[in-house]
């Protein structure tokens, strides 16, 4: 723990990504009522009128006004976004429709009573989750919570007012909007309000609901209301403080952990947890410790840890799964490596008697350990038929034909056991038959379970009393002492038997988790070896296909992240013609599962984990089970979660091996090029030189007219191998990215007029103008390159045009950038070349006796766009072609006061 | 233009086919040529022939061409021209900081040089023991006396910086000056790097003194280097 002060990298970078993203995400703002009728829909509307008087593109997704008069008169002259109308049982529901919402994107959009629940058939089983994905598409939200309906007060609410309210809101929902509004009326004003008739009742649960709005549940409501509200203010003033001296806020945190057991009232646990947390501002876990004892637990009641876990979830906690042999050092190891400071344990219900003889886990937890421990009271009435802690259910393991074989062999074994014995109870001694009895008991304990075992103890003492115990052939016992004898076989078989039958569960847990292991094991070992992503789907999706006993299908994005590619297990097309990829995009752009048994269109039968690796999503496994148990037990969740993490990597890494060998050849691609590039540039040029000069020298000497003709034409081909030897160069440089510019803050006309000066010999066949406004401002740029795109497009157009026609250099501005143009009056570019005129190796010409190669255009426009600037080509409207390019204005740098006095006056 | 037959070349250049061409396109005009394929060879000819002008070459095998440069201008002002290749723009500039007064950039042509060589002679000519009281440039005449610039008769008001900056350059005429160079000497060794004060006073003369600014004829730019006055056509 981070006790020193100093900012957490960890908080610091969380703190960042948490700002970048509200910036993004629209504003959730809560009207926070006691209960209905206090007038948050009213507040809600007014606020919105305001905002849209205001020019706030407001619409309203979906408000009920209950039939009330004044709210309704309120939304009046608002936008409203037609609502879905939806079937159910026979009726046509009106529900918020979060397609054409999102699709109409406005500002801010109302949407009444949060905690909803969507009618079956939605894309969201609740409407917060609806208003959650406004708020990812930069929507403000607008909306009202009734304090009954937070998840964590919801089991409070229901013990004031006798009614447990069904739809609820996880917490972090509310403590994430950026702002609550408290709508708050007196209780005695409520109620005149539902006299004069303005809350509406509806009939059928009057009663009901008449019980609902008593006085006392009113004040007790309101009161619960103003300190959740007073908490987050509490909250967010803390906050603020933090935000403001920034090494206070990274103190030691609390941390808390709450064991969560297989028992009935876990679930209040858990909400207790929930709501000590929220009071210490603590981050907390939930945690579910599988024994081998509670592997034995029956399916409903694994089930039911499976729902607390999730609540658990819901309200905040971050929750796990751990396994071990004994559930308290399992506990304590696992809190000691996450730093907990405060651990929550649910109280045993067991007796004295029972604890004295087992101590339960929570006094074991407590004795061990140094810290702070809470102990959460069980609720009496739902504790009272069912224990907390699991009995040793009688034999739910075997299967029940094996039992039936278990009992027909105890008998038999008896019966023979009996039969062996009768003959030789004159030889041996009593207790020696006694033995003899023991040991088919314990066998029959160790093959067949506690049940069989038992029963044959209990034929084995009944068997021994008649045939063996005086008076023989009768079931009366003369010696007392035989009592004893028959009641010491019933204890030690029952031991052996529990014991026995306990091995073999650890033996099955054993099995179960070595197969497990060896599954991971096998599929790490063939994802890890495999070289295509092909590969990996086909060897991931066929092991999982078996594990789960599911059809299974992997899919993967293209480069517009789309899924598309689909891989499937076994020729399923059938399954993959079932795929739903609107909802595996949906999973793979939230990273989060959808479908089958998640939050995200339950009533899928398919469900569709994203492979979450390091750096990115790399596609989504759709997986559908035979049976849906197979994938949502705990540890079978757990699974398929190493499972998809596991074919998620090894797409990574075949990602990766990829991206280093392009990397590779492209480093050998470089190596060549350089080498070329200093060749050409050393040894080619200083002969060029030599080449020149000595055909100049030759041609200043006197000699005949073939003589001078000759040296002249050698001179001019040298001329154009340097111009060619140039501009290969220069492309090659661009391309290989190593060109740093030299920007420099400078007056376009400087580069204009030297880039006109440097080829004052090819233009001296035309008249050259230039129009360039005085007050154009510094541009940065590298002058010598941009010298080059000058050149090159002056070159072009003495080239291009026919001798003594106008070529005209322009400068002006246009919005964020200068632009520059080279217009002639020549024959224009052929249609359709404008664009392509600037790729390599492109002439306007096709087979011309002009030279050149085509590099020009494409030197040019790689210039420009280094310079963060556009480059184009067209035909003018009056005849010829202009080309222009851009260059991104800045701020250029001031002069300062002190030369004040060179400004002219 | 006829040389004098006592004017000599020192060529410090390790290629030989440019050597050879050198030296029979100056020998051509008459001018008597000594040649060094190292930099300290070169140093050597320099001090012995007292030539009236050197040719070094940027890329010699053994020092560095800003450094013969620097150890000549030790001892005396000649004229230096050096040859580079083109993507050497540093090594142009350090070669012009260290005293170099002209470059040319590889190839080059025979005429180019010649009228370099001919142009930085006819200076050393006229720089010798004349401190003039005017200069003509174009058709613009600077009085360094009254410090008045005229154009075609009529008088053109210069700020301070401008008339500042005008007099380095006409003092200097055909020589490249560097961006830095210039700076230290019109602003101040403190603005050494704020080039674009310079670009913007050079694009005030041009204003003031050039027919077409954006096509000059005397205030030359030479792209990334600097610039040059150039007094006659």
């Amino acid at each position: 723990m981070n006790n020193d002060g100093r900012p957490d990298p960890d908080a610091l970078l969380e703190k960042v990504q948490r700002d970048e993203a509200q910036a993004t995400r629209g504003k959730l703002k809560v009207f926070f009522g006691a209960c209905p009728g206090v007038g948050k829909t009213y507040a809600m509307l007014n606020a919105a009128r305001i905002l849209r008087n205001q020019g706030v593109d407001v619409v309203v997704g979906i408000v009920e006004t209950h039939g009330r008069s004044e709210t309704a008169h309120l939304l009046e002259g608002l936008e409203y976004l037609p609502p879905k109308m939806v079937n159910y049982q026979g009726r046509e529901l009106r529900e918020f429709d979060l397609d054409a919402a999102l699709a109409r994107r406005p500002a801010l959009m109302l949407v009444d009573e949060l905690a909803h629940s969507n009618l079956a058939g939605s894309r969201h089983p609740k409407r917060w989750q609806d208003v959650e994905e406004l708020l990812a598409a930069g929507i403000d939200v607008y909306t009202t919570v009734n304090v009954q309906h937070l998840e964590s007060l919801n089991d409070i609410v229901g013990g004031i007012t006798g009614i447990i309210v069904r739809e609820t809101l996880p917490d972090r929902i509310f403590e994430q909007a950026d702002d609550v509004t408290l709508v708050d009326l007196p209780a005695d004003e409520l109620l005149q309000r539902m006299k004069e008739g303005k809350v509406y009742l509806p009939q059928q649960a009057e009663s009901a609901i008449r019980n609902f709005f008593r006085k006392g549940n009113l004040i007790a409501l309101r009161e619960l209301a103003l300190r959740r509200t007073a908490d987050r203010v509490d909250a967010q003033m803390r906050e603020y403080r933090a935000d403001q001296s920034i090494s206070q806020v990274w103190q030691a945190k609390e941390r808390l952990m709450v064991c969560v057991g297989p028992g009935e009232d876990s679930s209040r646990l858990v909400r207790s947890a929930a709501r000590l947390a929220a009071s210490l501002h603590a981050d907390w876990l939930a945690v579910y410790v599988e024994t081998p004892k509670l592997l034995r637990l029956s399916e409903a009641r694994r089930d039911r840890v499976f729902k607390t876990l999730r609540l658990a979830q819901e309200l905040g906690a971050e929750t796990t799964s751990l396994s071990g042999a004994e559930l308290a050092p399992t506990l304590l190891g696992y809190a000691q490596e996450r730093n907990v400071s405060k651990l929550v344990i649910g109280k045993s219900s067991r007796s004295m008697l029972a604890r004295l003889l087992r101590p339960s886990p929570a006094d074991q937890l407590a004795s061990q350990i140094d810290m702070d421990v809470y102990i959460v009271g069980h609720d009496p009435e739902q504790s009272a038929h069912e224990p907390a802690f699991p009995t040793l259910g009688l034999g739910s393991a075997a299967p029940t034909r094996e039992k039936q074989a278990g009992y027909a062999w105890a008998v038999v074994a008896c019966a023979v056991t009996t039969l062996a014995t009768a003959g030789l109870v004159n030889v041996f001694d009593l207790a020696n038959v006694i033995m003899l009895y023991l040991l088919v008991v314990v066998l029959i304990s160790i093959r067949f379970g506690r049940g069989p075992g038992i029963f044959a103890s209990l034929l084995s003492v009944g068997a021994f009393d008649f045939f063996f115990v005086d008076p023989r052939l009768s079931f009366t016992v003369a010696d007392t002492q035989y009592l004893f004898t028959f009641a010491l076989m019933l204890v030690v078989t029952l031991v052996i038997s529990n014991l026995t039958a306990s091995l073999h569960y650890q033996a099955r847990v054993a099995r179960y988790r070595e197969r497990r292991a060896e599954a991971l094991f096998e599929a790490g070992k063939v994802l890890s070896s495999a070289l295509t992503a092909g590969q990996i789907i086909r060897e991931g999706s066929s092991r999982l296909a078996g594990i789960f006993q599911s059809q299974v299908a992997i899919l993967l994005p293209d480069s517009h992240d789309e899924l598309l590619h689909l891989f499937e297990s076994d020729h399923g097309s059938s399954f993959l013609a079932e795929l739903d990829l609107g909802v595996a995009q949906w999973a793979y752009d939230h990273q989060e599962p959808a479908g089958l048994g998640t939050h995200t269109l339950p009533a899928n039968r398919v469900l569709y984990q994203p492979l979450r690796a390091p750096m990115r999503v790399r596609g989504v496994l759709a997986i559908r089970p035979s049976d849906p148990h197979l994938i949502f037990q705990p540890e079978q969740q757990r699974l398929l979660e190493t499972f998809a993490s596991q074919i998620a990597l090894a797409l990574e890494r075949v990602h990766y091996v990829e991206v280093a060998q392009d990397a590779l050849v492209n480093m050998e691609a470089e190596r060549l090029r350089n080498s070329l590039l200093s060749a050409i540039s050393h040894d080619l040029r200083t002969p060029l030189t030599g080449l020149l000069g000595l055909s100049a020298a030759l041609a200043a000497r006197p000699q005949d007219s073939v003589g001078t003709e000759l040296v002249h034409a050698i001179h001019d081909q040298a001329l154009r191998i340097n111009a060619l030897v140039i501009n290969l160069l220069d492309m090659a440089r661009l391309q290989a990215g190593g060109v740093t510019l030299n920007k420099h803050w400078q007056p376009i006309e400087e580069v204009i007029g030297s880039a006109l000066r440097a080829c004052s010999e090819l233009l001296v066949t035309h008249q050259v103008e230039t129009h360039l406004p005085r007050d154009l401002p510094l541009v940065a740029f590298d002058a010598m390159m941009i010298e080059r795109v000058l050149c090159n497009l002056l070159d072009n157009a003495a080239k291009y045009t026919p001798v003594g026609t106008p070529i005209v250099v322009s400068a002006a501005l246009r919005g964020e950038a200068l632009k520059v143009s080279v217009a002639d009056e020549g024959p224009g570019l052929p249609e359709g070349m404008e664009e392509r005129i600037f790729d390599k190796f492109t002439r306007g010409e096709r087979e011309s006796s002009r030279p050149g190669v085509g590099l020009g255009l494409a030197i040019c426009r790689a210039i420009v766009q280094a310079h963060g600037g556009r480059i184009r080509a067209e035909n003018r409207a009056e005849g010829g072609a202009i080309f222009s390019f851009t260059l991104p204005l800045g701020t250029p740098p001031e002069v300062s006061a002190a030369d004040a006095e060179t400004e002219e006056i | 233009m006829p040389v004098s037959p006592a004017i000599t070349i020192v060529v410090i250049e390790d290629d030989k086919q440019i050597q050879r061409f050198l030296r029979t396109a100056l020998e051509a005009e008459g001018m008597s040529v000594f040649e060094a394929a190292t930099g300290r060879q070169g140093l050597t000819e320099a001090g012995t022939r007292k030539p009236d002008l050197l040719i070094v070459d940027l890329g010699l095998p053994d020092m560095d061409g800003s450094e013969v440069i620097r150890s000549v201008r030790g001892w005396s002002s000649l004229p230096i021209i050096v040859l580079s290749a083109r993507v050497q723009e540093n090594d142009k500039v350090l070669a012009l900081d260290a005293g170099a007064d002209d470059y040319l950039t590889k190839p080059f042509g025979v005429a180019e040089l010649m009228a370099r060589i001919r142009a930085h002679l006819r200076r050393r000519d006229q720089m010798q023991g004349s401190t003039e009281q005017s200069f003509r440039l174009g058709d613009t005449l600077i009085d360094f006396t009254t410090r008045v610039v005229t154009r075609r008769g009529v008088p053109v008001h210069l700020t301070p910086t401008e008339y500042r900056l005008l007099t380095v350059l006409a003092r200097n005429t055909g020589k490249v000056m560097t961006h830095r160079h210039l700076l230290r000497e019109v602003w101040g060794p403190s603005h050494a790097e704020s080039s674009h004060y310079l670009r913007i006073y050079m694009g005030h003369l041009r204003q003031k003194l050039e027919d077409d600014p954006a096509q000059p004829r005397h205030l030359i730019t030479e792209t990334g280097i600097g610039y040059r006055l150039v007094a006659l056509d």
